[in-house]
C-alpha cells in the first residue's frame, strides 16, 4: 500500500521543527508510529496546547492537503460523509420526462457519481494526492454519531448503499482532537493511537516562544517561560496555555519591555489568565508589595 | 542511542514479547482496561521503535495501551518496574558507576577551578569522596542544574546512604527516607537561595520579590527532579533484588477515580483534587446536553409554519417545543468531623462546581452543632477557598466536637426546617457514626414528608454500615435512597442520577 512517509522518529522531529512546530519525543514518536501502523491519532489535552496545530504542521511538513472536519452537536452523515444532491436529481427526473428516457436508465443515472456530494470524510478517502484528515473536537458530537467515524478509522473505507464500498486510494494520516468534555466511546479509542499533549516543559516553552515571537531576546523568553511555569503550579481555574504565553510574549514585545518586574507582570496578567479570581491569586503570589494585590482583589475598590 | 547495546539486551533475559505480555497482564491487574486489539497494537508498535530509545518507546507503548490520561501515572509506574533494567544505560552496574561519577567529577572540578572552589581531587571516583565532599558536589550540581551530574550523585547517594540489603523486607519509602535524610535537601534549598541572593547583591542588583520567587521555583524544581532520580534508582535496585512481578505488586496503586476518600494519602488527595476539575467540566457538559436533548414537548406552531415555507407551505417538518426541565433545589447537609471531612469537602466542591445545573444550592455543615455556610460560596469563583473557609470559620461545635447527628438535625429542623419545600432535594453526607447519642430520626422523616427527595451518601463501605455506633439504617429508613459513596466514580454516578 502506501510507502512509509518518515524515515525515523528523529526525522519527524526535524521535519516538524522546520515548519516551526517544536515537538518532543512523545509527539514525534507517535506521529511516526501512526504512519507505520497506519492508524489514526487521537490527540487530547488542555485547550491551547497546539493539538490542531499539530495536524496542520504535519500536513505542511509532508506537503499534503489538509482536509478538516469540524465537529459540532448535531453533525450527521450528510455533513460528514456524503449527501445525494437531490435538487439535481429532481432536475434529472424532470429532464427525462421531456427526453423520454426509460425509468431504468434514469434510476441508474440518478445514483451515480455525478449526483454525489462529497463531504470531508469521503473526500479524504477518494483523494488522489496525499492528504491529512483532521477531525476536530470529536468530543462535541454525540456518542451515536461517533459510529459514523468507525468504518473510516479502522478500514479507511466508506460504504454507500447505492454505490458500494469506496476504498481509500491512499491511506491518509488522520488526526482526531478532543478537549475531553466527555468520555469517548471505547470503540473509537480502540481504533486510535492516543496522544496526550500537555503543557510543554520550561525549556520547550522557551524554545516555542523564541521561534514564534520574532525578535524576542533570549533573556525575555526565558523569563516568560519561567513565570508561566510558576503560574501553572498554582491551583488555578484555567492555567495559561501555550497560545496565551505567546500572546503575552507578543504584548511584552509591543510594550517594549526588556525585563519583567512585578508591576509589568501584574498589569499584563489579564492576557495570560482569563478569570478574575485567577488573576487576583497570581498577583497576590507575585506582588512586590501588598498594594498591587489589593488593586486586583475582588470586591469594591 | 548506542548500537552496541542491542545484542546485550536480548542476551540479558527473556525475549521482549514475553516481557511485554507480563507488562500488559500487570497493567490489567492495576485496573487499566487493555483490550486484545490494543495488545496487538502494542506488539506491532515495538517492532518499529527500538527499546533503546527509552522515552519514545514509553510513549509508543502508552499510545497503544493507555487511552485515558488519568491512568498515565499507573502506567508509568508499571513501565518503570518492567523496563527500568532494560538497556545498557539503565542497568545496575556499580563498576561503571564510579568511573562515571569520577569523570563528571573531573568536569565539575575543572569548571569549579575557575571559581576558585576546587578543594579536592576526583581521582579516586565516587567512593573516595567524603560525605561532606559529596554534599558539596551536590550543591554545585544543583546550582548549575547539571542533570548528568545530579543523576550520578543520586545513584551514588542511594548506594551509600540507603543501606539496601538483598532480601530485606522493607518498603521503598524506608530507603527513600534514609537517603533523603542524609542529603538534607531542605537545608540545601535554603543554602542555594542564600547563595543566589548573595551573588545578586554582589553584582549590585538585589533580586526583586518576583525574581526571588522564580529562582525559588527553579530550585524547587531541581530538588524535585533529584528526588525523582533517587526514587527511580531505589526502585531499580529493588526490582533487581526482588524481581519484576513482586515489585509491581507492591507498587500497585488504585486509579484516581477508585481512591477511597477516607483513606487517601496526601499525595492521592492532590491527585483527587486535580481529577475533580475535569470531572466537573465533563459532568456539566453532559448534564446540559442531556437537558437539551430530552424528549420532545408540545408542537411549536410558529416554528413549524416557518419551517414549512421551505417546502412550499407544506408542514413537512413539525417542530416541537423543548420542555423546560425542572431544576432541583439542593440542600446539602454535611458532617465535617475529622473522619469524613475529606469526603464532605469533595462533595461540596463537586456540587458547587456544577451549581448551574440547580436552581438553588444551600449548604449546611455540622459536627455536633450545625451552621449554614451558603454565604461562603456566594459570589466566590474559587470553590477551594470557600471550602477552606467552611472548615475554619463555620460554627459547628456545640459541646465537645464529636459527631452528634441527632442534635444537629434537631437544630436544623428548628431553624431551617420550614424552608424545605416540594422542590427541594436534600442530600445528607456522613457516616452516621453518632457516638451513641439519640438519633432523632423523626427529623429525617419530616424532611422526607416535605421534600422531593432525601438522599444519604455514606463514605463507608457497605459492610461497615450499622456496626458499632453507625446508625445509618435508622436514618436510611426515612430516606429515598442511601448510597455508598467511597470514590470519585461513585460520586459522579450519584450526581448524574441527581439531575
Amino acid at each position: 500500500m502506501t510507502d512509509p512517509r518518515f524515515e525515523s522518529v528523529a526525522a519527524v522531529r526535524e521535519g516538524l521543527r522546520k515548519v516551526d512546530y517544536l515537538s518532543d519525543e512523545g509527539i514525534a514518536g507517535i506521529v511516526y508510529l501512526a504512519d507505520r501502523l497506519q492508524k489514526p491519532i487521537l490527540v487530547e489535552g488542555p485547550a491551547g496546547t497546539g493539538k490542531t496545530q499539530l495536524a496542520k504542521s504535519v500536513a505542511e511538513m509532508i506537503g499534503a492537503r489538509l482536509i478538516r472536519l469540524q465537529c459540532y452537536e448535531g453533525l450527521d452523515e450528510a455533513k460528514a460523509l456524503y449527501e445525494w444532491n437531490y435538487k439535481k436529481q429532481l432536475l434529472r427526473i424532470q429532464a427525462s420526462g421531456s427526453e423520454g428516457d426509460s425509468w431504468d436508465v434514469v434510476e441508474d443515472d440518478l445514483f451515480s457519481d455525478e449526483f454525489l456530494m462529497e463531504r470531508p470524510l469521503l473526500e479524504a478517502i477518494r483523494s488522489e494526492e496525499p492528504v491529512v484528515l483532521l477531525i476536530d473536537e470529536v468530543d462535541r458530537v454525540e456518542v451515536e454519531t461517533e459510529a459514523l467515524l468507525l468504518e473510516i478509522l479502522s478500514d479507511y473505507q466508506v460504504s454507500i448503499p447505492e454505490l458500494g464500498t469506496v476504498t481509500a486510494k491512499q491511506i491518509p494520516l488522520v488526526f482526531l482532537t478532543s478537549n475531553n468534555t466527555r468520555e469517548l466511546s471505547e470503540a473509537l479509542k480502540r481504533r486510535c493511537l492516543f496522544l496526550h499533549v500537555d503543557y510543554p516543559d520550561m525549556e520547550r516553552e522557551k524554545e516555542i516562544v523564541l521561534t514564534k515571537v520574532p525578535d524576542i531576546t533570549d533573556n525575555l523568553a526565558d523569563q516568560v517561560a519561567r513565570i508561566v511555569r510558576s503560574l501553572r503550579q498554582l491551583e488555578l481555574k484555567k492555567s495559561p496555555s501555550v497560545s496565551e504565553t505567546l500572546d503575552w510574549a507578543n504584548t511584552l514585545m509591543l510594550l517594549g519591555v526588556e525585563q519583567i518586574d512585578s508591576d509589568t507582570a501584574a498589569d499584563t496578567a489579564n492576557i495570560l489568565l482569563k478569570y478574575q479570581s485567577d488573576i487576583a491569586k497570581a498577583v497576590r503570589e507575585f506582588a512586590a508589595d501588598k498594594q498591587g494585590a489589593r488593586q486586583f482583589a475582588p470586591g469594591p475598590k | 542511542m548506542t548500537d552496541t547495546a542491542e545484542p546485550e539486551v536480548h542476551a540479558a533475559g527473556e525475549p521482549l514479547l514475553d516481557l511485554l505480555n507480563g507488562f500488559i497482564v500487570e497493567l490489567r491487574e492495576a485496573g487499566l482496561p487493555v483490550s486484545l486489539t490494543e495488545n496487538l497494537d502494542a506488539m506491532a508498535a515495538i517492532e518499529h521503535i527500538p527499546l533503546e530509545e527509552r522515552e519514545t518507546f514509553k510513549y509508543a507503548l502508552a499510545a497503544t495501551l493507555v487511552k485515558n490520561n488519568a491512568h498515565w501515572r499507573s502506567f508509568e509506574t508499571v513501565f518503570e518496574v518492567y523496563f527500568s533494567l532494560r538497556g545498557a544505560k539503565y542497568g545496575i552496574d556499580d563498576d561503571s558507576l564510579d568511573p562515571d561519577l569520577a569523570d563528571l567529577l573531573d568536569d565539575a572540578e575543572n569548571d569549579g577551578a575557575g571559581e576558585g572552589q576546587s578543594g579536592q581531587s576526583g581521582q579516586g571516583g565516587g567512593d573516595a569522596l567524603t560525605p561532606e565532599e559529596l554534599q558539596q558536589l551536590l550543591y554545585q550540581a544543583m546550582m548549575k542544574g547539571d542533570e548528568a551530574l545530579m543523576r550520578a550523585i543520586a545513584r551514588q547517594a542511594v548506594k551509600r546512604f540507603a543501606g539496601m540489603e538483598p532480601g530485606r523486607p522493607v518498603g521503598g519509602t524506608y530507603y527513600l527516607y534514609r537517603t533523603l535524610r542524609n542529603l538534607d535537601l531542605d537545608n540545601l534549598l535554603e543554602k542555594m537561595m542564600e547563595q543566589r541572593r548573595q551573588s545578586a547583591e554582589d553584582a549590585g542588583e538585589p533580586m526583586s520579590p518576583l525574581e526571588e520567587r522564580l529562582e525559588k521555583d527553579e530550585y524547587e524544581h531541581r530538588v524535585e527532579a533529584l528526588k525523582k532520580e533517587i526514587e527511580a534508582e531505589i526502585r531499580r535496585r529493588l526490582v533487581a533484588d526482588r524481581g519484576v512481578e513482586a515489585m509491581a505488586k507492591t507498587l500497585r496503586k488504585p486509579l484516581p477515580e477508585d481512591v477511597d476518600f477516607m483513606h487517601a494519602s496526601r499525595e492521592e488527595m492532590v491527585g483527587l483534587r486535580k481529577a475533580l476539575i475535569p470531572l466537573t467540566r465533563r459532568l456539566a457538559v453532559r448534564l446540559a446536553r442531556k437537558r437539551r436533548h430530552n424528549r420532545k414537548g408540545p408542537l411549536d406552531f410558529r416554528r413549524t409554519v416557518r419551517a414549512s415555507l421551505s417546502y412550499g407551505g407544506v408542514p413537512a417538518e413539525p417542530k416541537f417545543r423543548h420542555p423546560k426541565p425542572h431544576k432541583p433545589e439542593i440542600f446539602v447537609i454535611a458532617d465535617i468531623s475529622g473522619s469524613v471531612a475529606a469526603f464532605a469537602r469533595f462533595t461540596l466542591m463537586l456540587v458547587y462546581a456544577i451549581s448551574g445545573q440547580f436552581s438553588k444550592v444551600r449548604s449546611f455543615v455540622f459536627i455536633d452543632g450545625i451552621d449554614e455556610v451558603t454565604s461562603f460560596f456566594e459570589g466566590v469563583e474559587d470553590v477551594t477557598e470557600a471550602v477552606h473557609r467552611v472548615n475554619t470559620e463555620a460554627d459547628v461545635v456545640w459541646v465537645d466536637g464529636h459527631s452528634d447527628y441527632g442534635h444537629a438535625f434537631e437544630v436544623f429542623h428548628n431553624k431551617w426546617g420550614k424552608e424545605i419545600g416540594p422542590k427541594t432535594t436534600v442530600i445528607i453526607l456522613g457516616d452516621a457514626r453518632n457516638n451513641y447519642h439519640a438519633s432523632q430520626s423523626w427529623v429525617i422523616k419530616e424532611m422526607q414528608h416535605k421534600a422531593r427527595h432525601v438522599y444519604w451518601l455514606n463514605p463507608e463501605p457497605k459492610s461497615y454500615w450499622d456496626t458499632g455506633d453507625s446508625i445509618v439504617g435508622d436514618y436510611g429508613a426515612h430516606c429515598d435512597d442511601v448510597f455508598e459513596c467511597r470514590n470519585l466514580r461513585q460520586l459522579e454516578r450519584f450526581v448524574e442520577h441527581l439531575t
